[in-house]
């Protein structure tokens, strides 16, 4: 039996009012990939912030045990001495910096009062080459991609000598081929001796990654899987103990579904990059959704799909545009603006709902009544009790947990945040929504009951554009899948006939001919 | 009230707490001159421009922290200007009020073009109005006055619209009017309290406890009550009063009750987020500076009608005034949070430092440091309760 390079023992963590974590332990060996899973909020983050130093020794209960020695650390420093890294979920990048300059950022390279550039950008390339990026490290952060640049913090953690690597959803905002090639490159170094803690939702990773899997619920920790059977562990195996109870069926049934006449029409709609006129973000696409139905689009991310939703929502992305939009059979000319869209009924909600969906340091309240403020207020005066009685009925319909409607939006979990945003737009009342990412970040039981929302909305005979970088949820909860790829609408399914593998042909094939 | 409740409402407080605690120390300090009826009226006349520019100064920090540099300058440009219509040119006050209204209108729509569709950041836009207007509205009184300066002294229907007193009394003598208008405010404030509260509980929504509402109510007819009695032992209410009283509750009404004050919180709470929810953001900065420009307009109108002259100075450090009364009164610096009532706390508490200072006769260079200190001294502990609250 390997070396056991960290035990975590009895560690309890209490917050003011909760106890965060209970008793939980954590065995990783010597040059595994150990994943960590459970629901929002059970304590994985928690667990790794003890273990970082993030809190220090002496808030938490409890003995870690790292390379044989019982370690009290007081700060992160303290950890990353010891070569345990964590890489969080939010990208730390100074994007005006350079991939050097943010390699050693905090660990700069030279004398106690000067800089040595020369060695901190030829240090940093040689670690570049080793994650398998091309780029010169004197390049600006922002000017490379999401994948690129989670690498890129892999490469700074390399930096600091790290024996132990946690990463904390490194996937959570990178396509699947992106995400397939961190994961490939976690096995390499793997085979090189560096010991893994993976933080995920995307429970495909897990199995296809991890060596063991530690589950741990509401704090404590369930149980630890091995993964080195025959068979890899099956995600409803790993899913029972997150969630307690097997869950037999992850997309909820559609009763009663009455498919009704086409309700929304795009044809020929072209789109150019803003800042790149000569590019087509999406090119002469053409698409229907009936009433009633819920329409999948799927493409990896970068395919378009954002920047579609988008244009035909009040053209709030772009710069010439062609193409037609008909709603009831009826030619519509949206003007430039987001407000007019909203007046013909039609809703995006959109994949980043801390960044460009919600108002985090408001309530709960002004966040419902947002895009519909007309409909609580007359002359312009805002009818206080209609707001309340309106955030209430929303809190109720959508099961959002939260004391009160008057709570700060950026109080809550990920799962709740994602309500509310759908609260907002339920409330603006839209024939067509367009629901871009609903899932994305949030735990197995909360995106259930996201689906059940979609369900129900498509039995009130709206209209639901589903957009979604997620297999399994594309193909669970659409009546038609439309398959995206470098902005271009490449195939339609009907959903009986669509499979993984025929859609991630459609793809291939769209791709090759290009 | 058990201990732990009571420690809430000290802390959510604060900065009000605070205020009461430096008037009782200049209390003290004065022996009770602070308290005279003629210190009132100075505190509201003083102030007047705090008010009414902090007003606007919030609106543009609730987009975003957005700050106007440009509004201590432009009293100076527009007092010149009023200076020239009124005095030199001898137009009627109604018409020379009118135009100076009209440049006013028009410095805004300008700057809140500039700022809206252009996309100049503020505090660059209205950097060159802070660097240029003093120096054309001083060269302008330069060129008109030998002295440098232009006398309203002559025309008293502006000075008695901006700085008189209604139903006007003589000193010492009980001004009836004055304590029935207080009279009939305080009532109201009590019935406004307890409707509500009856309102609220009758649909089934929180309210204050009885105990809370009275306190409430208590506290706010009290502190009107005196407020009034006083100010009708010195001649009456200040026309000052009611100009500032008007603007205070009518942006107390916009930001709280309105889609449009609402669409101010939203842009500066999430400026993307907003814009995806249909508000038109680029409308509400451009309102923001067109209002701040109007407001800045009748400031400069109770100054004038105060110092009763237009002069090279006037309207010095205005700006970081106005800043400060928002800062101090809890408005966020960075956008999508604050009050008017917080705003007006802010500003009491810099004018009753200001005013016990010159009473207890300060030398100025001195005034300056307490008041810097006491100002960062009075935010450290706003923000240190509210973490530990939280």
């Amino acid at each position: 039996m390997a070396k056991i390079l960290l035990e975590m023992k009895n560690i309890t963590k209490t917050f003011p009012g909760v106890k965060a974590l209970d008793n939980v332990n954590l065995q990783v060996e010597e040059g595994e990939i150990h994943a960590l899973v459970g629901e929002n909020g059970a304590g994985k983050s928690t667990l790794m912030n003890v273990l970082s130093g993030i809190y220090p020794h002496g808030t938490y209960e409890g003995d870690i045990i790292y390379d044989g020695q019982v370690c009290r650390f007081s700060n992160i420093k303290d950890s990353e001495k010891l070569g345990i890294v964590i890489i969080h979920q939010e990208l730390a990048l100074v994007p005006e910096m350079t991939i050097g300059e943010n390699m050693y950022l905090g660990n700069e390279c030279g004398h106690k009062y000067a800089i040595d550039w020369n060695k901190t950008y030829s240090e940093a390339d040689k670690y570049l080459k080793m994650v398998g990026l091309s780029e010169s490290s004197k390049v600006q952060v922002k000017t490379i991609g999401t994948g690129k640049q989670q690498l890129v913090e892999i490469a700074k953690a390399l930096a600091k000598k790290a024996r132990l690597l946690i990463l904390d959803e490194p996937t959570s905002s990178l396509n699947e081929e992106d995400s397939r090639a961190l994961l490939d490159l976690m096995l390499s170094f793997k085979k090189q001796g560096m010991t893994m803690i993976i933080i995920t939702h995307k429970l495909n990773e897990v199995s296809y990654v991890a060596d063991k899997i530690t589950v741990i619920r509401d704090g404590t920790t369930i149980e630890t899987i091995d993964n080195h059977g025959k068979e890899p562990v099956s995600e409803e195996r790993i899913i029972k103990g997150m969630v307690g109870r097997e869950m037999t069926n992850r997309f909820p049934k559609r009763e009663g579904v009455k498919i009704g006449d086409v309700e929304m029409e795009v044809s020929h709609w072209t789109v150019h990059h803003p800042l790149y006129p000569e590019r087509k973000v999406v090119d002469d696409v053409s698409l229907y959704v009936r009433k009633g139905e819920v329409v999948g689009i799927y493409g990896l991310m970068g395919a378009g799909r954002t920047e579609l939703a988008m244009s035909i929502f009040g053209q709030s992305y772009g710069v010439n545009f062609s193409g037609e939009l008909k709603l009831n059979g009826k030619h519509v000319k949206l003007k430039k603006s987001e407000a007019d869209a909203i007046r013909h009924k039609i809703a995006y909600v959109t994949e980043d709902r801390k960044g460009n969906g919600l108002v985090l340091s408001q309530s709960i309240k002004v966040n419902t009544s947002l895009a519909n403020l007309d409909a609580i207020s007359s002359h312009t005066v805002i009818d206080g009790d209609k707001e309340y009685a309106v955030a209430e009925e929303y809190r109720e319909k959508l099961r959002i947990k939260t004391p009160s409607v008057e709570q700060l939006v950026g109080n809550l979990s990920g799962g709740n945040q994602q309500k509310v945003l759908l609260a907002k737009w339920m409330f603006a009342e839209p024939d067509v929504l367009l629901l871009d990412e609903p899932t994305r970040g949030i735990d197995v039981g909360a995106k259930y009951e996201i689906y059940c929302i979609i369900n129900d909305l498509a039995a009130a005979g709206k209209c639901v554009v589903l957009i979604s970088s997620e297999l399994p949820e594309v193909l669970g909860m659409s009546d038609r899948i439309y398959i995206m790829n470098e902005a271009r609408i490449v195939g339609e399914m009907k959903a009986e006939e669509a499979t993984q593998e025929n859609i991630m042909q459609v793809i291939l094939r769209s791709g090759r001919g290009a | 009230m058990n201990k732990q409740s009571l420690l809430a409402v000290l802390k959510k407080n604060a900065m009000l707490i605070i205020l009461v605690l430096v008037y009782l120390f200049f209390l003290i300090m004065t022996k009770g001159g602070i308290f005279s009826p003629s210190s009132f009226t100075e505190l509201i006349n003083q102030n007047a421009y705090v008010y009414i520019l902090g007003a606007g100064m919030l609106m543009c920090m609730l987009t975003g922290g957005n700050i106007d540099l440009s509004c201590g300058a432009f009293v100076c440009l527009l007092g010149a200007l009023g200076g020239v219509f009124m005095v030199i040119n001898g137009l009627s006050t109604g018409v020379s009020l009118l135009l100076m209204l009209l440049i006013g209108i028009a410095y805004g729509v300008g700057l809140g073009f500039l700022i809206a569709y252009v996309h100049i950041p503020p505090w660059i836009a209205t950097l060159a109005g802070f660097l240029s207007f003093r120096g054309l509205g001083t060269s302008i009184l330069s060129a008109n006055s030998k002295t440098g300066s232009l006398s309203f002294a002559s025309k008293t229907d502006f000075l008695n619209l901006f700085y008189g007193r209604i139903f006007p009394t003589e000193k010492g003598v009980f001004n009836w009017p004055c304590f029935l208008f207080g009279a009939i405010l305080a009532a109201a404030v009590v019935l406004i309290i307890f409707m509500t509260r009856k309102n609220r509980l009758a649909k089934g929504y929180e309210a204050d406890s009885m105990r809370t509402a009275a306190i409430k109510s208590g506290a706010g007819a009290a502190v009107i009550l005196l407020v009034m009695t006083r100010l009708a032992m010195d001649g009456g209410i200040p026309t000052t009063l009611l100009w500032v009283a008007g603007i205070i509750l009518i942006y107390s009404f916009i930001t709280s009750k309105t889609t449009i004050g609402r669409h101010f919180y939203v842009v500066g709470g999430n400026m993307e987020a907003a814009r995806l929810s249909g508000v038109n953001t680029k409308r509400i900065m451009f309102l923001a500076y067109l209002n701040m420009a109007v407001l800045t307009t009748i400031a400069t109108m109770t100054v004038l009608a105060r110092s009763q002259s237009a002069y090279a100075d006037v309207g010095k450090n205005f700006e970081m005034d106005a800043i400060s009364a928002c800062v101090v009164g809890g408005v966020s610096a960075s956008g999508g949070a604050g009050t008017v009532l917080g705003m007006v706390i802010g500003a009491t508490l810099i004018g009753v430092i200001n005013l016990g200072m010159s009473l207890i006769s300060l030398d100025a260079n001195y005034q300056r440091v307490i008041k810097g200190f006491v100002l960062l001294a009075a935010v450290v502990f706003d923000i240190v309760s509210k973490k530990k609250s939280s």
